[in-house]
This record gives structure tokens, C-alpha cells and sequence, in this order.
């Protein structure tokens, strides 16, 4: 049974000028012991489709959509009291920036005592011994002393290591990591990684993972989703992904990355991604592709079948190539 | 072969720290002796962890920070011994592009202020020179004249890198330090930052000095390519030597722990233990010694010297002792 079950997610945001649809009917599932990871460019609204889900969006955010169950509890419906427990026990998240996620009054201690005491009511000496093995897991090093540290005391890998021990604190089913090892060096970034992965192998948690460094992505993830201006544009098992993109957003991200050129000159995807004010009528992404024809303006596409990734496009890619013959399933006629 | 535009030889930069009231002062070797020569229209790559001193060496390069001890040459003139106007000269043959172009634009100046000031400051150039020069500089970025008059907070985070080495192309430089120019720009226009920086490059016949972490990003755009670990450099060597045969083990942790877009490649990964020591008290021997997987006694006690053939350098007693064999 899938974990987390999300079917044309929708996230509008009321600002002073009308709605802004910053997350467009996403679909995504996660299974334990499963890696999905959500790639794309920044106002791609992946972490604002993760934020709906922990809940944790402002009052100014309307979320619609057909499902969007954890563990086959309904999400949209639920309590705030319900998700209190929820959240932070079954469901936990790594914010993007460790520096500023943790809270500098309180020691590290105390901060993961925090979620033990809440949802696990363990006592003070409980909470101790817990903390001092969840610090163990996460490798760092005496970690009877940092206990008594503050936030500002720690470096930033350390700082991240921190609040992934309190992610997992309640070992929870499902962790949503936001950029954990952006922030980070590299040989700190691949001991955080390499973290995540075991704590998935060791406790079965699934792992949804936002990044959009598309290395990480490579090396960690089991599945990835594509996301492009808030809409989802392609889905696809991750060997399939890189060896064949089918949305040319994601063949020509593919392209753009320095180790993937073959000449001096990279392929770069002109113009920038649209926001508020230059949404264009059909294809989003169709002022910015290379294949896109008359119809990939005025008409917004529907997504493929599962075979071409449900690429969000006309002419899905395949082996490079457009396929024009190709009626999208779904599309009338 | 042309004579470099920048050599350093045995560089230096220490700070004194205060470490509290009764503790004695500290000094931190923020870079701790480095020579390298850099020619025009070729780029040198500096690769390390945060608080390896590669920003140091950059604010040493931008003439920001005065070097304690040894000797930098920028276009034939020695830094540390002159002063005064030729200083100042020497100034606006190097110029710096920041990481953050969130950060390093003035938000209450027009970009045309912004693009105006080096040539106002810097040079008696009449006014409608310094607009047509502006303008000019716009275009070539990329940018349209129209985006002269806008503020910063108009453009988008390539724009601005964009507008950012446009005003540091302005007073016409030999050497551009770049300090992770793309590291804060999403993939799509992170490549057409870089293909902007390589046609500056032959355009301006430009030098560059690129300070990064982003391993794959330095294959691409790289000649030359300096690692450099607590201050000091572990290896220097040209870009294919160094992708091909790293000879320093934290050069191989490097390049192992870098994330590649291929899933269907399987690679050992070196994953080091533990973070960068203090600078403080750097371990004894050589500084990586505490974290390298192939360490032996003889790294725990002596500094090992930077040594190699022409082209390949290397702060290793392994690397030396695999380099002659027979010898060890």
C-alpha cells in the first residue's frame, strides 16, 4: 500500500493582484522504502506542493485535490488536532536552510527533546538517552557535549545533521527532505546523502526528496518528478528519465548540465521560467521550447501515458525526437 | 607561450584572532603558502570546502586583503611593493563577480548607476561616455538598453549575475576573480551564464580566477585547476590530468562524493569522515592526514612539499612515493 497518495494537487496563493496558482494539479505516490524525488528550478512550486502536505502553508493558500491521503487518512479534511499528531511523528521534514530552522534560544538538546516529549511522551532521562543515540545515528561526533550546544555553535553540515535527527526522532513512515544538502560541500553533502539512504534501508521510511541538482537526483532517487513552472511535466523511473526524456524541458535541463556537454558551448533553454504576469495561453513551457509548433501555444496540453513518463506536451519526445503522430491519451478525439 | 598576467609565489595571509580576554592571541593560517601563474584568456579553477582559504585567496587577488608574506605579481607589477597611484591603477586590472547577485547590487541604485560608478570613480571619462559605455557593456551581456533605468529588484538571479559582470567588466580588467558566480542560478540559466563567461573570455581576452565548489561546472570551463585544503594546496594540475588521475586522496574524496547525472553508473564512493579542522591547531604532519583513508606514520609527522612533474603537482607523500617508484 502507497504511503502518501497525492491525485491533482493544486496550491493558489490570494495575493494583492488575484490568485497565483503556484502548484498545478500534481500526482505523485510514495511507498515505503521508496525514493521519489521532485526536481525543478526555483518557482516550480516543489517545495510549496510538500508544505501543503505537512500543512504547514500559510492561511493565504487555498489547496484543492481529488486525494491527497497519508496511510489512507483523508489530509484535506483532517483536524488540526489530528494533524498535530500526525506531523512531526508519521510525517516528518528537513527544511531547506539548517542555519535558519533551528530555533537559537534553545540548545540542541532541548530542541530534539521537543518532538519526544510531544509525541512519545518519553521522560527527561528517556528523552537524554534518545538523544544521544538519534546524534550517534546522524554521525556526529561526542555527542554528549553537543547536546548542551547551540545552534550558532555548530557548523553547517552539523547544523543539518541536527535537524535530521530531529526528523527521524519518531522514526516517522514518511520523511520529506527540502534541499537537505544544498546548503552543503560536497564531501559533506555525500555523507548526508549517503545517511538518508541508510536511515530508508534501516526503518522502511519512504523518502521524498526536493532538490534540483539533477547529480543527487541520479545517485539517490528511484523515481523523479519533473516540475516545471507549478505544473508536474514529467514522471518516470530514473534510469528511464536520464537515458530518454520525454518532455523537452527535461531533455533540454539534461543538456544544460556542464558534465553531460560534449562541446565548449552548453545547450542553454533561452528566456526564464514565467511568474505571475507572462503566463502564456497554451504549453508553459512553450515560449522556451525548441520544438514547440502553433498548437503548443494556443492549446495547453494534457499529460501522456505512463509509457511516454506522462509527459505534459504535445509532441513527447522520444529518442530526441518529437513525435507528432502521437495524440496524447486523454485528448479528445 | 605569453608571460602570465598573475603569479603568486609563496603566498601568505594570517589574521590574529582575539580568543577571549586572558587567552594570548591566535593566528589562523588562512592561506598558508601558494604559487601558482595564470596566463591571459585562461582559466584557473580554485576547488575546496569552506574554509579551505580559497576566499581568502580571492580577496588577496582582488587586492581587498594585503598578503602577510610573499610575493603576487599582477601584469608584471609586484602588489606588495607599490602603493599610492599605482596601486590604484593596479586595482582596476582586477575585478571581482560575487556568488550572490541577490547581495551585490546596491537596490537603490539604477543599473545604469550601478554600471556608471567604476568609470566615475575610477576615471575622468565625460558623462555621455560613461552612458554610451554602459550601454554598450548592457548589450553585450545580453541585456537590452531598456533595462538600464530598472532597479535590481526587477531582474531575475541570471540577469543580475548577468548586470554584476557587466559592471565588473566595466573598467576594462585583465583578471576577473569569480567567486561561484553560478552556484546560486538553476540549471537552465547556470549554462548560459557559463556560455556568457566563455565568450567574454575571447572577447576581452580575460583571465580568469573561478572559485568553486561545483566540481562538474569546473570540468567544463576550466584549463588549470588548484585544490586547495586548510589554506594550502593539495594538488594543481591542468583539467584533464586532474579528472583523469587525481594523485592527492582528498582530490579523489572530491571527485567521488560529486553527485553525476548518470544512474546507470556504479562508482565507489569515498566518503571522508569528520568536517575541515580548525585552523587554529591544524593537525601535525600533513593536514589531511586525520581524514584520509590511505594515511601512514610518516604523513602524521612531516608536511609533505608540493612536488611533481610539470603540469601535476601534488602535496602527497604517497602520490611522491607512487610518482618514483623504487624510491620509497
Amino acid at each position: 500500500m502507497n504511503l502518501l497518495e497525492i491525485e491533482n494537487l493544486s496550491v493558489d496563493f490570494e495575493t494583492r493582484s488575484g490568485l497565483f496558482r503556484a502548484v498545478d494539479r500534481v500526482s505523485l505516490t510514495v511507498a515505503p522504502r521508496e525514493i521519489v524525488s521532485i526536481v525543478g528550478e526555483s518557482g516550480s512550486g516543489k517545495s510549496v506542493a510538500m508544505l501543503a502536505v505537512m500543512g504547514l502553508l500559510p492561511k493565504t493558500a487555498r489547496i484543492t485535490a481529488d486525494r491527497l491521503t497519508f496511510g489512507g487518512e483523508n489530509l484535506l479534511g483532517i483536524t488540526p488536532a489530528a494533524r498535530r499528531k500526525l506531523i512531526g511523528k508519521d510525517i516528518a521534514m528537513i527544511f531547506q536552510e539548517p542555519m535558519s530552522s533551528l530555533n537559537p534560544c534553545f540548545t540542541v538538546g532541548f530542541q530534539i527533546g521537543e518532538a519526544l516529549q510531544t509525541h512519545l511522551g518519553l521522560g527527561r532521562a528517556a528523552r537524554h538517552t534518545r538523544s544521544i543515540e538519534l546524534l550517534e545515528q546522524v554521525g556526529i561526533p561526542e555527542p554528549e557535549t553537543r547536546l548542551r550546544a547551540f545552534p550558532h555553535q555548530l557548523s553547517g553540515g552539523m547544523s543539518q545533521r541536527v535537524m535530521i535527527a530531529m526528523a527521524i526522532a519518531c522514526s516517522p513512515k514518511l520523511l520529506i527532505a527540502d534541499e537537505p544538502s544544498t546548503a552543503l560541500d560536497v564531501t559533506i553533502q555525500a555523507q548526508i546523502l549517503d545517511l538518508l539512504v541508510r536511515l530508508r534501508d534501516e526503518k522502511d521510511m519512504g523518502l521524498v526528496l526536493i532538490t534540483h541538482d539533477m547529480g543527487v537526483v541520479a545517485e539517490t532517487a528511484e523515481r523523479v518528478v519533473v516540475q516545471y513552472a507549478g505544473q508536474q511535466v514529467e514522471l518516470a523511473e530514473t534510469v528511464d528519465l536520464f537515458r530518454d526524456p520525454h518532455h523537452p524541458y527535461t531533455a533540454a535541463l539534461l543538456a544544460a548540465l556542464p558534465e553531460r556537454a560534449t562541446e565548449k558551448r552548453l545547450p542553454s533553454i533561452p528566456g526564464v521560467v514565467p511568474g505571475q504576469w507572462d503566463r502564456p495561453v497554451g504549453c508553459l513551457f512553450s515560449p522556451r521550447c525548441g520544438f514547440a509548433v502553433d498548437r503548443c501555444r494556443r492549446e495547453a496540453p494534457k499529460p501522456c501515458g505512463p509509457d511516454l513518463g506522462r509527459a505534459l506536451c504535445h509532441f513527447p519526445l522520444v529518442g530526441g525526437e518529437p513525435r507528432r503522430d502521437l495524440e496524447p491519451a486523454g485528448a479528445a478525439r | 607561450m605569453t608571460a602570465p598576467i598573475l603569479e603568486a609565489h609563496d603566498l601568505v595571509k594570517n589574521y590574529v584572532v582575539s580568543r577571549g580576554m586572558f587567552a594570548p592571541p591566535g593566528t589562523v593560517k588562512a592561506v598558508a603558502g601558494i604559487s601558482f601563474s595564470l596566463e591571459e584568456r585562461k582559466t584557473l579553477a580554485v576547488v575546496g570546502e569552506s574554509g579551505s582559504g580559497k576566499s581568502t585567496l580571492a580577496r588577496m587577488l582582488t587586492l581587498i586583503e594585503h598578503p602577510s608574506a610573499g610575493s603576487l605579481s599582477i601584469a608584471g607589477k609586484d602588489v606588495t611593493r607599490v602603493d599610492g597611484a599605482e596601486l590604484k591603477a593596479l586595482r582596476s586590472t582586477v575585478q571581482m563577480v560575487f556568488q550572490n547577485p541577490y547581495g551585490s547590487l546596491n537596490p537603490r541604485q539604477t543599473i545604469r548607476k550601478t554600471l556608471e560608478e567604476p568609470l566615475l570613480v575610477n576615471t575622468d571619462m565625460p558623462a555621455a561616455k560613461r552612458r554610451a559605455e554602459a550601454e554598450d557593456m548592457l548589450a553585450r551581456v545580453g541585456l537590452r538598453p531598456e533595462h538600464a533605468d530598472r532597479y535590481p529588484h526587477m531582474f531575475s538571479g541570471g540577469q543580475r549575475q548577468r548586470i554584476a559582470i557587466a559592471r565588473a567588466l566595466m573598467l576594462r580588467p585583465k583578471i576577473i576573480v569569480l567567486d561561484e558566480p553560478v552556484s546560486a542560478l538553476d540549471v537552465s540559466v547556470r549554462a548560459q551564464v557559463l556560455n556568457l563567461l566563455a565568450d567574454l573570455q575571447q572577447e576581452f581576452a580575460l583571465a580568469y580566477v573561478f572559485v568553486s565548489h561545483d566540481l562538474s561546472v569546473v570540468r567544463h570551463i576550466a584549463d588549470e585547476v588548484m585544490v586547495m585544503y586548510l589554506g594550502g594546496v593539495a594538488e594543481h594540475a591542468t583539467k584533464e590530468a586532474i579528472f583523469a588521475e587525481p594523485r592527492h586522496p582528498y582530490t579523489r574524496a572530491l571527485l567521488s562524493a560529486t553527485p553525476m547525472a548518470d544512474p546507470g553508473r556504479k562508482k565507489e564512493r569515498i566518503v571522508l569522515s569528520g568536517e575541515l579542522p580548525s585552523p587554529f591547531d591544524p593537525p601535525s604532519g600533513c593536514v589531511f592526514h586525520p581524514r584520509c583513508p590511505i594515511a601512514f606514520d610518516r604523513c602524521r609527522v612531516e608536511k609533505p612539499v608540493v612536488t611533481g612533474t610539470a603540469g601535476h603537482l601534488a602535496a602527497c607523500h604517497a602520490a611522491e612515493a607512487a610518482a618514483m617508484p623504487g624510491a620509497a
